[in-house]
């Protein structure tokens, strides 16, 4: 059970108006990119897709208001969470 | 005489107006070359990774050189490149496939996907990628090796088509011109070159690939053609006609700076129309009354921008006049200017479908965002906001009870909003013939569409190009029932399309009665200088 204490998961809401597109995602993705920890991603129930990959978060098309669901393993896994919740609390800052 | 002397003249259509005599040198197509589809194993591999290297570095050079609103499309694009779940996969199958054929499916399927999605901003984005697939190609093909950079000096450029992408990468302070073998005279492209006052003929067709590469010719985008090897005559002509319709250099820079009046002394006021903040680096707010256009298409080029970066880009012009009055045309879309995923598709007769304020009033949701960010933008300048393509006053009506919406929304939220003057174009007979019952407080003619609509000649349409005639009485007496309805009502009148830019054309227009003219940058000098000899 050495990964689970280092797994954390976390569901956000998307804020800003014009939801995920090109510029917060890209946004998101050199944030995920900071950490070591594997990140994951996904709208509501969907599947969960490679939060540092683009086109994959692009592809989920998070709208405003949607459930935002976040899930990290790894060494910094509880850094990493943080800090996505926060740029998502800021609105991807837009 | 041999071939090699011998002129050889290719008409197309003018995109932006200039003359400009220099080397040609041919910009890479994206045609992948044979050698690199024949390619397999390691090495194609090796191939394809080198090639998104390369698009990278291009990618970074020209984020480098652009504005705010440039740099996000261009930031996607870039962030695509450093995405391995993309990547690795499209590697992997270039072993087999070779690396053109690996990138041009794997690209192809995600561009389908992007714009099957039924998401609007996802369908958008599809015009990025398949930006990037032609410039990843284009890597492969190896002919965009970055060519020494002195290389496009003094040098008039060729392309099969110039794309948004492709004409923002260069530097055209180096380059004297432009020339594509396709393309059309009413595209976003030819806009940004009249903007920065870069010779354009487009249209040109296949002969074009006949002028070699550093062949000497000679651009005449006034009359929209290319004269490759040009004859001692023609050289001549448009010598003479330089100096019978142009003042030197000199003289325009000296009379760009003062306020334009006739030769009577009447002042009139010349404003300058806007389409990309950046371009108003290159001019002083001084040398103008103002912005009488600001159109708002590149905001929502490929995609639809949020009101942040709407505010923001608002805001710049604002600024930059520094207190006088800035115009700005709210999202002319459709027609000629179609947006993926925004514009409809399908239509018999796109001029007469939904475009304009009618487009915008079909799609509440995304007009509502534009008329936020400019309720919000209001507070900080004198703005005035206006409406492409109105037919009827109730349209008008329309969109003015939907921005005080907007506004009692602002007021809701907390934020600060005013409500601007609201204007409206005129670029339709009907708009023209009954403007007076229009309750607006200003009204701006588009020459562009008016004559297009009056006349019944398609814009760019080579056929029939010669009936396309500014100076047709029909078109004059429309512009002077303007007039008549502004002096009636009280309501300031200007005219904005590329009539206003073409000193030959402004004694019409001061005859027609208009004391206000918006222009192209890059035609202060001319037009004040047709303004003070006119009456002489």
């Amino acid at each position: 059970m050495k990964n689970n204490h280092r797994s954390v998961r976390r569901t956000l809401t998307i804020g800003n108006p014009q939801g995920l597109h090109a510029r917060p995602a890209v946004k998101l993705t050199k944030l995920a990119k900071e950490f070591h920890a594997h990140i994951r991603v996904a709208v509501a129930d969907g599947q969960f897709v490679n939060a540092k990959s683009p086109n994959a978060v692009m592809k989920l098309k998070a709208r405003q208001g949607d459930a935002f669901a976040v899930e990290a393993d790894g060494d910094d896994a509880h850094k990493a969470i943080w800090a996505i919740a926060d740029l998502v609390a800021r609105n991807f800052d837009e | 005489m041999s071939e090699r002397e011998t002129e050889l003249a290719i008409e197309g259509l003018t995109g932006a107006p200039g003359i400009a005599f220099g080397r040609i040198l041919h910009l890479a197509s994206a045609e992948p070359q044979a050698a690199a589809v024949a390619m397999r194993g390691v090495t194609a591999r090796a191939t394809l990774q080198a090639a998104v290297d390369r698009a990278r570095r291009e990618l970074a050079a020209l984020i480098g050189r652009s504005d705010g609103l440039a740099a996000s499309i261009f930031e996607f694009q870039a962030a695509l490149l450093e995405d391995g779940d993309l990547l690795e996969p499209i590697y992997v199958a270039a072993v087999e496939a070779g690396p053109a054929p690996a990138w041009t499916r794997a690209l192809d399927g995600e561009i389908a996907a992007y714009r099957g999605s039924g998401d609007e901003a996802l369908a958008g984005r599809a015009a990025d990628l398949e930006d990037l697939k032609l410039r990843v190609l284009e890597a492969l093909a190896g002919r965009t090796e970055e060519r020494p950079r002195a290389d496009i000096d003094g040098a008039i450029l060729v392309a099969d088509e110039f794309t948004p992408s492709r004409f923002f990468a260069i530097d055209w302070s180096r380059a004297r011109g432009a020339a594509s073998a396709r393309g059309s005279a009413s595209a976003h492209v030819a806009m940004l070159a009249r903007a920065r006052g870069v010779p354009l003929v487009v249209g040109l067709g296949p002969q074009l690939t006949r002028v070699p590469d550093g062949e000497l010719a000679l651009l005449d985008a006034d009359r929209g053609a290319l004269y490759a090897r040009p004859s001692p005559v023609r050289l001549r002509d448009v010598e003479t006609r330089r100096h019978a319709g142009e003042p030197d250099a000199a003289e325009i820079a000296q009379l760009r700076t003062a306020p334009a009046a006739t030769a009577a002394g009447e002042p009139v006021q010349i404003m300058v129309n806007v389409d990309d903040p950046r371009a108003l680096a290159a001019i002083q707010p001084e040398w103008c009354d103002g912005v009488g256009l600001t159109r708002t298409e590149l905001l929502f080029d490929g995609r639809l921008a949020g009101e942040e970066e709407q505010y923001e880009a608002y805001v710049a012009v604002l600024d930059w006049a520094a207190g006088k009055p800035v115009i700005i045309r709210t999202l002319d879309a459709g027609g000629d200017k179609p947006i993926l995923g925004f514009t409809p598709i399908g239509e018999a007769n796109p001029f007469l479908g939904l475009r304009g304020l009618r487009l915008s009033l079909a799609r509440p949701e995304v007009f509502r965002v534009q008329l936020a960010a400019l309720a919000r933008a209001a507070g900080r300048g004198p703005l005035k906001v206006m409406v492409p393509m109105v037919t009827r006053p109730d349209e008008f009506e329309a969109f003015r009870a939907l921005f005080a919406e907007v506004i009692t929304d602002l007021g809701r939220r907390g934020v600060a909003a005013r409500l601007p003057d609201l204007g409206m174009m005129v670029e339709t007979p009907a708009a023209a013939l009954r403007a007076a019952e229009f309750k607006v407080d200003f009204y701006s003619i588009g020459s562009n569409d008016l004559i297009q609509y009056a006349l019944a000649v398609a814009r760019g349409e080579t056929s029939v190009a010669a009936l396309y005639d500014p100076r047709d009485p029909a078109v004059c007496e429309l512009i002077a029932r303007v007039v008549a309805a502004g002096r009636a009502t009280g309501r300031e009148v200007s005219l904005c399309g590329d009539m206003a830019s073409d000193p030959q054309l402004v004694p019409l227009l001061l005859d027609a009665g208009l004391r206000k003219l918006s222009v192209a940058p890059s035609a202060i000098g001319t037009v004040k200088r047709a303004v003070s000899s006119y009456g002489r």
